[in-house]
């Protein structure tokens, strides 16, 4: 593979390039075109919701609301808790579910001032096994632009997120830990999480 | 003896290319020391122990230090943090075009050599950026890159005293990079002079400037050390275009995962 030895950069744009040569995609029910324009819409209501000059709290609550209404709220919930959500009933699952919706809306809502001014630029789609991954680059005030690429499946019938990889880190990699590490804390106690969470 | 006159000191009697040769080497049979990774583990972290324990010290120096330089050069307006950022950006330049020739990048090791040609004359002794303004960008590279190009595994994780998350092999890029800096031979008395200083304050300002990221990590988790360790490695795979592992894929259609009830 030649392509190890180039720079990010580099990959950037061939990647976009390789997105644009893998058109037109295979027989899939979600288009390219669909998935990308659910980040235009996601970001267009984000933007919103920023710049309406709400209180930080209002703002987490419409933040939790574009959460529920873009994302794959069952699957990532179900992923997040992983195996330990084996032995849960349905009810504490449903429970764990708006409880982690709330906690990631707080954990990245409020941090929305990043974002203020910022622009999310779509660089292209490809199709991934069973998903589509939109390539974008944030570009915010004072910061280097960095890589964040959404997945996007259409699983609950719908094109809506699953998971968010920001320069390579992927978001529900690190949820799972840290949803697991939480677990652990409170002796693996699903109810204490949950109430915590809340 | 409790003085020591610079005669008595025994450094001038070895050859200092002969020393740094035997360090590398050493350096290198570090890696061929790497712990082979266990299966059943999502991470190949054999020295988790001894890693966990170094990440409570490196916590601590960043609690005490790191963090509030960071507050402290970022209220300082970036009329004067930048040339500082961009001196120690150009002093890395060398080192990147030597690793860029190592890894047979030609057009990074070019774009480099220009940048810090440019940098260094007329962006007054790299203080300036107008390499950048221009599009010649840095291709950021290090030793660590060099020994993926050439093939080297990545080895075990390792939290690192003051440098924080690395693998064995960026451990032994670091130690590589550090010996052989070729910025003594090219580069000016005041770049080899302040280098080290620049890249120190240049670590305050990059700690401040991503402080939420930071904090998030380290202070608002609640096992700073696996997150600090799973954002490492990703990022850097991610840098080096590595492939994720396999057994990191995500299937939402998969039936490995029962949804019922979410």
């Amino acid at each position: 593979m030649t392509n190890l030895m180039f720079s990010r950069r580099n990959v950037l744009a061939l990647t976009g390039a390789g997105a644009l040569a893998s058109l037109p995609l295979p027989s899939f029910a979600l288009s390219s075109g669909q998935a990308e324009n659910l980040v235009h819409s996601a970001v267009a209501d984000i933007n919103s919701v920023i710049q309406s000059g709400a209180s930080v709290g209002s703002m987490i609550n419409s933040f939790k609301g574009i959460f529920e209404r873009y994302s794959d709220t069952a699957y990532v919930a179900a992923y997040a808790l992983g195996n330990d959500g084996r032995s849960a009933s349905n009810a504490q699952k449903a429970a764990f579910s708006d409880a982690f919706g709330g906690y990631l809306a707080e954990k990245y809502g409020r941090r929305f001032n990043e974002f203020a001014g910022g622009e999310i630029q779509v660089r292209g789609s490809r199709s991934v096994n069973s998903y589509i991954e939109v390539q974008t680059v944030a570009v915010l005030r004072n910061q280097s632009p960095f890589q964040v690429d959404f997945h996007v499946s259409d699983r609950p019938g719908r094109p809506v997120f699953f998971n968010l990889i920001v320069e390579g880190i992927n978001m529900l990699l690190s949820e799972r830990a840290e949803i697991g590490a939480m677990l652990d804390a409170r002796g693996g106690n699903l109810d204490a999480l949950i109430r915590d969470l809340a | 003896m409790l003085s020591t006159s610079a005669s008595e000191l025994p450094l001038p009697c070895i050859d200092l290319h002969k020393f740094r040769a035997v360090c590398a080497v050493l350096a290198i049979g570090v890696l061929s020391a790497c712990a082979v990774q266990e299966p059943e583990t999502a991470f190949n972290d054999p020295f988790e122990e001894s890693n966990r324990s170094v990440h409570a010290f490196n916590k601590g120096l960043d609690r005490a230090f790191l963090r509030p330089a960071g507050q402290v050069v970022t209220s300082i307006p970036e009329e004067f943090t930048l040339p500082v950022a961009n001196f120690a950006d150009n002093v890395g330049l060398p080192g990147m075009v030597a690793n860029g020739l190592l890894q047979a990048d030609i057009g990074g090791a070019a774009t480099n050599t220009f940048r810090f040609i440019i940098n260094t004359t007329v962006g007054i002794g790299g203080l300036f950026d107008p390499a950048g303004v221009i599009g010649l960008a840095e291709e950021s590279t290090d030793f660590g890159e060099t020994l993926f190009v050439w093939g080297v595994p990545e080895g075990a994780y390792v939290e690192l005293p003051f440098f924080g998350p690395s693998t064995q092999r960026d451990m032994v890029g670091i130690i590589v990079d550090q010996l052989f800096d070729p910025l003594g031979d090219v580069g000016t008395q005041v770049q080899v002079d302040y280098g080290t200083s620049a890249r120190i304050i240049d670590r305050a300002i990059t700690r401040g400037t991503y402080s939420d990221t930071f904090d998030g990590i380290l202070y608002e988790s609640a096992d700073s050390y696996a997150q600090a360790r799973l954002a490492y490695l990703q990022n850097r795979r991610f840098e080096l275009g590595e492939d994720a592992p396999a057994a990191d894929a995500i299937d939402p259609f998969s039936d490995e995962l029962s949804l019922e009830g979410f």
